[in-house]
């Protein structure tokens, strides 16, 4: 056998796992693996902040669907990294990140750029490990990688001593599969539970498919069409699922809960049987779940047990893939024909049509949704969207129509802004073919704008759309609905956006009124390098509909009627 | 309501922490928690009490088993249980106290482990009800320190809570 390094090691084992990038950043108690690095044939990103390098991960894992890798050293380059592994741990997100510690002696003994990172990311990681010896590293990057993609996905963090990377080993690669004895990733599901939750299918007059995130990451696009085609039952989204179901089918309704359309929240509480395929109920898709979905029953499949009956109870649970569950009912599921329900639904569109702000005539004003819509209608759908966290991101959800699974990314669960460009950088990355755009707040995009720096050294083309109110426009919101106006600290001053893209060699363009906006997007996209579009928008718009937080569902704030909309017309500060 | 719960873990560093840190994370409170071994090697068993309803019980239940380092998890507040207490009471015993002393020490099933001048050590053991109930008749003869092991427990009956298949 070879003698090889425990840093040697560490990219022997991603090479193995197969990982071509790493999103990272170097420094002391990392710099023997990083010293390693140039010998293998894995391409490293570096970038600005060790909070990109997590959101790379996340966004190269969501666009690509395999495991993300990040890393940094010891200290502060891994306490950087909390953010990160918190918005992959609530996304269900497959990241493994790297990083450094200081040699196993010093433990504990506060030394420079110690920090017990282990300790502080048990509530956020799926699992992690502290590797002190040699010898424990391809254990520990092996089950890092397994539990980072089986199950329910997430991120695993491994820690690992400089001592444990300068020692050596006569080392070769274990090609078994990985055992754990406490870990049980899916287990299928059983014929009784199957049996029940048939019986509650055929006895519906009245059922919705609730379709989350679970439907993309197991895969079941196919059979989640197949089996509401065969039950002719309509479909509800979460944010995250959307792009699991295509935007176009006849029974997708689009996206429900606090920012979802009215008709769609108004179903889910007529609705007399709710399928929840893959979505944890989470407070943005129910509001009060005392007055959830009150004549529904419940059928609940997700492959993590600790979902059944945590935020709504279910009459019937199964756990397992949602894949194989679908497969398993379709095989025996009768067809049913549900017309009068999904027209009932349809009928109550009412005037949310006419309320909508694409029907608006071009005033010369600007509007967040035109922007959205219009980048829609130029790629033709095709575009992989990445969002950042706020109005822009309710919007792009409403009026961006995905049809294809992995072409929204987006801070779901825990809304972390300032995800956007870097998730868009690790999205271009593991999609080189993709049309990337990353649409992002004004706010946000401050947040993590050193990755434009990234982005440019790397040469990676994402483009960027900023929806620049002049506001933290979200909060704003809240502050106009709940605190009376009272605008305490959400008006925003930005920098010349345009010239901060120039300042990296990089195109930059300002648009300010509708008729800009296609050919600035179309210029955009034909442009070799990234390129940044700061879009000044109506400042005082507001995301409709919207369920107050812990209000009931169908209690919604309403669009207003098109000639009460607020046009402020004012330029953004 | 109370809830036991019996954790079978993997004894590998970090296991207590990561069990504990998921009962405050998840906003459940911990009343008592024991960690010991097994007879199996590398098992360790944990004993946890908690105040809950028995949704929660069952939610904790779900997230425990999300621990990569669990393998087996048991309600035994839902089965017959032997469960266990153990208490150290150091009580003053000078004086007329003394007698008081020792007619409790009589009339329960303490046992007085150390003499001092001025005190008094005594153990109890037993079902928690009893230690707590022995511990009230103390009271009032002066304890000038207490420690309790918190619960241990075990199902009655042939059953056996064992790791052994995930080994």
């Amino acid at each position: 056998m070879p003698t090889r390094t425990g840093a040697q090691i560490i990219w022997e084992c991603l090479v193995h796992e197969g990982v071509q990038t790493v999103f990272g950043y170097p420094g002391g108690a990392i710099l023997p693996t990083y010293d390693a690095m140039l010998d293998y044939p894995v391409r490293h990103v570096l970038v600005r902040h060790e909070q990109g390098a997590t959101h790379m991960a996340d966004g190269y894992a969501r666009a690509g669907g395999s495991v993300g890798v990040a890393m940094a050293t010891s200290g502060p380059g891994a306490t950087n990294m909390v953010t990160g592994i918190a918005t992959a741990m609530m996304d269900s997100s497959p990241v493994v990140c790297i990083t450094g510690q200081v040699p196993s002696k010093l433990i504990g003994y506060d030394a420079f750029q110690e920090t017990d990172i282990t300790g502080i990311t048990v509530p956020i990681t799926k699992h992690n490990y502290l590797v002190t010896r040699v010898e424990d590293i391809m254990p520990a990057m092996k089950e890092a990688f397994h539990l980072a993609k089986s199950g329910r996905p997430g991120p695993v963090l491994v820690d690992i001593t400089k001592d444990a990377q300068q020692g050596s080993l006569d080392w070769q690669w274990d090609p078994t599969p990985v055992k754990m004895r406490g870990y049980r990733p899916s287990p299928p599901a059983t014929r009784a539970d199957l049996a029940k939750a048939m019986a509650l299918v055929r006895g519906s007059r009245r059922p919705i498919i609730l379709a989350g995130q679970g439907v993309i990451q197991s895969g079941a696009m196919k059979e989640l069409v197949a089996f509401a085609e065969r039950i002719d039952s309509p479909i509800a989204m979460t944010l995250l699922g959307l792009g699991g179901v295509p935007a176009s089918h006849r029974l997708n309704l689009g996206m429900m809960g606090m920012h979802g359309e009215a008709w769609v929240n108004h179903a889910i509480q007529e609705a007399d049987l709710l399928m929840a395929f893959g979505m944890r109920f989470d407070d943005r898709v129910t509001g009060n779940t005392k007055t959830y979905a009150p004549h529904a029953k419940k059928l609940h499949v997700d492959i993590d047990p600790s979902e059944i009956n945590k935020n709504v109870p279910s009459d019937v649970a199964i756990v397992g893939d949602l894949r194989g569950t679908l497969k398993d009912l379709l095989d025996t599921l009768e067809p049913a024909d549900h017309a009068p329900w999904v027209a009932y639904i349809d009928s109550m569109k009412g005037d949310a049509a006419v309320r909508d702000i694409q029907k608006l005539p071009d005033s010369g004003h600007l509007y967040a949704a035109h922007v959205i819509n219009d980048i829609w209608r130029i790629t033709g759908g095709k575009a992989v969207v990445v969002t950042d966290v706020g109005q822009h991101q309710m919007w792009e959800a409403q009026y961006y129509h995905h049809e294809t699974p992995r072409s929204l990314i987006t801070s779901g669960g825990l809304g972390t802004m300032g995800f956007a460009l870097p998730a868009a950088i690790g999205a271009k990355v593991a999609r080189p073919d993709a049309e990337v755009w990353a649409i992002v707040g004004d706010g946000g995009f401050q947040m993590t704008q050193a990755e434009l720096t990234t982005a440019a050294q790397e040469g990676v083309k994402v483009n960027i759309a900023i929806i620049n109110n002049g506001y933290l426009g979200m909060v704003r919101q809240w502050q106009e609905f709940f605190y009376e106006r009272r605008y305490a600290a959400t008006p925003l001053r930005s920098p010349d956006f345009v010239k901060i893209a120039e300042a990296h060699g990089l195109e930059g363009f300002r648009v300010a009124t509708r008729s800009q906006v296609a050919d600035i997007v179309q210029r955009a996209r034909c442009a070799e390098g990234t390129v940044l579009i700061d879009f000044s928008v109506e400042q005082e718009d507001s995301v409709y509909p919207m369920v107050p937080a812990g209000a009931a569902l169908d209690a919604m704030i309403r669009r207003p009627e098109p000639s009460v909309l607020a046009e402020t017309g004012a330029d953004p500060i | 309501m109370h809830h036991t719960l019996i954790a079978l873990v993997e004894d590998k560093p970090g296991v207590l922490n990561r069990v504990a840190s998921l009962f405050r994370r998840r906003n459940f409170n911990i009343e008592s928690l024991t960690v010991g071994r097994t007879a199996e090697p590398g098992i360790s068993r944990m004993t946890i009490v908690i105040d809950s309803d028995q949704a929660s019980a069952e939610r904790v239940t779900a997230y425990l088993y999300k621990l990569v380092n669990v393998l087996q998890v048991e309600d035994l507040g839902s089965v017959p249980a032997v469960a266990r207490d153990l208490a150290l009471v150091k009580v003053t015993a000078a004086g007329h106290d003394r007698a008081a002393l020792l007619r409790v020490v009589d009339e329960t099933r303490a046992h007085i482990v150390d003499t001092g001048e001025q005190t008094m050590t005594l153990e109890i053991t037993g079902e928690p009800p009893h230690v707590d109930a022995v511990i009230a008749r103390l009271d009032p003869l002066g304890i000038v320190e207490m420690v309790r092991t918190g619960q241990v427990a075990m199902r009655r009956g042939d059953t056996a809570l064992s790791a052994a298949q995930y080994s």
